[in-house]
């Protein structure tokens, strides 16, 4: 079905369901219970799971498939949020121009980075990429203030030009972003019992374009590029003597990636039309690298389970603070108690980076493989319920 | 020509800390072919040994002063630190005056430990692994590293001050027969560059004058071989490691006058470091060295108004500009040796 083999048809289906049944899924505890504050399914980071999905599935494409490690992803999402602010500045708040030209804006910028940054591979790409990145931020940050307004960030205003829509409403404040009518913010609420639902418009244009990356990255990972560009990351130079010209190949997926950022950074700008450089910095970066290799490089499921889950610790851990702590721990005794609140403290809260470079550690040493991999070694314990056999066939072949 | 002198001048205590960070950085990717994004990690420990020894030889203990009293009129407490009611007010002042200096005695041991267990512990098991494993292990390393920090010390900058000695500017170019009030130059910057200067000449003295490094000098030429001879490069290397991370823990220290120490700065330095490394050449020690200062004057250079108004922003991005050319034109880098990471 839609061109694909049954195994990758049900995976998109199976996404497709987490991904429109993500309201429902996302809040499994009544509001008023404890839990309570586990649930993920308000449309600010149900949008932030999708759009990262986004971004992630690109670098993926280009991490993934060929091998070459960018450390400078996050300028294209940067770039591609200043050109949707741009667009909803000058043209009309629908998001539909400002997710385009953001998505044409950071392919023109790939191809123009990739095309230089491509005649060198290994940790020379990556320090090319860095670099130019790097310079994009800075020069984002000072120079370049009359495009992006330096510290403060390009925001709207009220006497924005906007020739397709207004400038600003009838009630004279800055119009919100929308699609044909449909405002991004507007959201309808289900009340079940204790359990409520958000149902946002902004999470749903961020869900199905991310299911239709998603599907477009299934095609290309499956077509005969997919295939070209295994055969640069497993070994480039046979490539280079069956007398292929390997470079195009990798610049391509570099741009397609390049776009996928931007898609990513399009619709950041078009939940919140605000962009700043901070986005372009180097650890924004570092972000998504972690995303891909927490989920699992070169799978296909494995991005967007990594931006799901960093994305979800970033947001629940850094809640936590000490009252919840106590809360929890105020079965046992008291000294008990404080300790525990002590010990588990500097991980939660504000200190959910250590938490997370923690674990990223534990996953790039034991797990190359990511989550995917976790997930894999689980099934084959339970399907062939012999260790030993399932450990002598651990290696995940996803990109190889 | 003093303006330009001025300029170098500038330059010189930045470059002095590329140098020195991305002289470790090559000691560790020449021996252990380890591409060690924690380095920035280490620089910012050592600023904070210079903190947590400052803090240390302040700790006090408050007494009741009757001869004195506060502006209620009610008498007045005094701060008595331990280390002036031991050795007296004179040499105690001194002590806690020349914390910073006194750092470096401190961070040595604790530099060279932290490198020891980062090699034994986790980088050990990465030698085989591909560079991408190694560059995602140490940044993940340097978040914890980084949040460590952030937890004991707080988010904000720490203000640590360089002795009084050293305070305050002088003219240096009087001293080389401009005018005065031309070349205005902080004692500090040029007690961090002299101290630079000893460092990367021990490191290189060590290197070449001692057995020891002359078997880590083989080492880097050809591990097999030495190993053939019977020689435990392992070891020599783990030592090589812990020297690297001493070296940039030391630049940390006495970076910490110029530059308040915060949880970031690490990260801050790393990418630079990095550009350098691979200007200079990955694995050749001179060429870092070389290329931390030239860079460092270049970024001086570029921030000069004249400059800056024929080329806004240059000074922002000429660093990278400069590591871009060199890659493409002359990928082993400015001392390189041919064949060495040339791809």
């Amino acid at each position: 079905m839609l061109g694909l083999n049954k195994r990758d048809f049900s995976l998109l289906l199976i996404v497709a369901v987490l991904a429109l049944g993500a309201p429902f899924i996302l809040n499994p505890f009544p509001t008023d219970s404890a839990m309570a504050q586990f649930n993920a399914g308000y449309p600010d980071l149900m949008q932030r799971f999708a759009i990262y999905g986004i971004f992630a599935i690109g670098f993926n494409i280009l991490f993934g498939l060929t091998g070459y490690l960018s450390f400078g992803h996050a300028a294209f999402l940067g770039v591609g949020s200043y050109s949707a602010v741009w667009m909803f500045k000058l043209l009309s708040m629908n998001v539909i121009p400002a997710i385009l030209l953001s998505v044409i804006v950071a392919g023109l910028f790939a191809l123009l980075i990739g095309f230089i940054s491509l005649r060198r591979s290994g940790i020379y790409f990556a320090i090319l990429t860095l670099a130019f990145a790097q310079m994009s931020f800075n020069l984002a940050y000072s120079v370049l203030t009359p495009i992006t307004n330096g510290e403060t960030g390009l925001q709207l205003t009220l006497d924005d030009p906007r020739i397709l829509g207004v400038s600003r409403t009838a009630d004279g404040s800055i119009p919100v972003t929308n699609l044909f009518g449909m405002e991004m913010r507007e959201f309808s609420t289900l009340n079940v019992g204790h359990w409520s639902f958000d149902f946002s418009v902004g999470y749903y244009v961020c869900a199905v374009l991310m299911l239709l990356s998603f599907y477009i990255a299934i095609r290309i990972f499956r077509s005969p590029f997919g295939m070209m560009l295994r055969a640069i990351k497993s070994n480039n130079t046979r490539m280079t003597y069956t007398g292929l010209n390997a470079r195009p190949y990798a610049l391509a997926a570099f741009v397609i990636s390049g776009m996928y950022a931007g898609l990513a950074g399009g619709l950041l700008a078009s939940m919140d039309p605000l962009a700043g450089a901070e986005r372009m910095q180097w650890t924004a970066s570092g972000e998504v690298v972690l995303m891909t290799i927490l989920g699992g490089a070169g799978t296909l499921i494995g991005p967007v389970l990594g931006a799901g889950f960093i994305k979800y610790f970033e947001n629940i851990f850094s809640k936590i603070n000490d009252s919840v702590l106590h809360s929890w721990f105020s079965f046992m005794p008291d000294g008990i108690e404080n300790l525990l609140v002590t010990l588990v403290h500097p991980f939660v809260g504000k200190g959910w980076h250590l938490t997370l470079g923690l674990l990223f550690m534990l996953v790039v040493i034991f797990l190359p493989g990511g989550l995917v991999e976790g997930g894999q070694r689980i099934a084959r314990l339970f399907r062939r319920k012999k260790p030993d056999d399932a450990k002598k066939s651990t290696q995940s072949t996803p990109a190889e | 020509m003093d303006a330009i002198i001025l300029q170098i001048l500038n330059g010189l205590d930045k470059g002095s800390a590329y140098a020195l960070i991305a002289l470790g950085l090559t000691l560790i990717f020449g021996t252990l072919g380890v591409v060690n994004f924690a380095h920035g990690a280490l620089f910012m420990i050592g600023a904070f040994c210079a903190v947590t020894l400052s803090r240390i030889l302040n700790l006090s203990y408050e007494t009741i002063d009757p001869n004195k009293t506060d502006f209620l009129g009610n008498p007045a407490k005094v701060k008595t630190t331990y280390v002036e009611d031991w050795l007296g007010p004179d040499m105690g002042g001194a002590i806690i005056d020349w914390a910073v200096p006194l750092a470096i005695l401190f961070s040595i041991p604790v530099m060279v430990a932290i490198g020891f267990v980062m090699e034994r512990g986790l980088i050990k098991h990465f030698y085989k692994r591909p560079h991408a494993d190694q560059i995602l292990v140490t940044f993940g390393l340097a978040i914890v590293l980084q949040e460590i920090i952030k937890y004991f010390y707080g988010a904000n900058p720490i203000p640590t001050g360089a002795p009084d000695v050293f305070r305050g500017s002088f003219d240096f170019g009087v001293m080389l027969g401009f005018d005065p009030n031309a070349i205005i130059y902080p004692y500090w910057r040029l007690v961090y560059f002299a101290f630079a200067a000893v460092i990367i000449g021990g490191v290189f003295a060590f290197l070449q004058f001692t057995t020891f490094g002359m078997v880590v000098r083989a080492g880097m030429a050809d591990r097999e071989t030495v190993q053939l001879l019977g020689i435990n490069i392992d070891k020599r290397f783990t030592i090589m490691f812990g020297i690297a991370a001493a070296v940039a823990g030391l630049a940390g220290v006495m970076y910490a006058p110029i530059n308040s120490p915060n949880y970031h700065m690490g990260m801050d330095f790393l990418v630079l470091s990095f550009v350098v490394v691979v200007v200079g050449g990955m694995g050749s020690l001179p060429g870092a060295v070389l290329a931390g200062f030239l860079l460092g004057v270049l970024e001086s250079f570029a921030s000069m108004n004249e400059i800056k108004s024929i080329l806004p922003g240059i000074d922002q991005i000429i660093i990278y500009l400069v590591a871009i050319i060199i890659l493409l034109t002359r990928p082993r880098g400015l001392m390189g040796r041919k064949g060495v990471m040339e791809e």
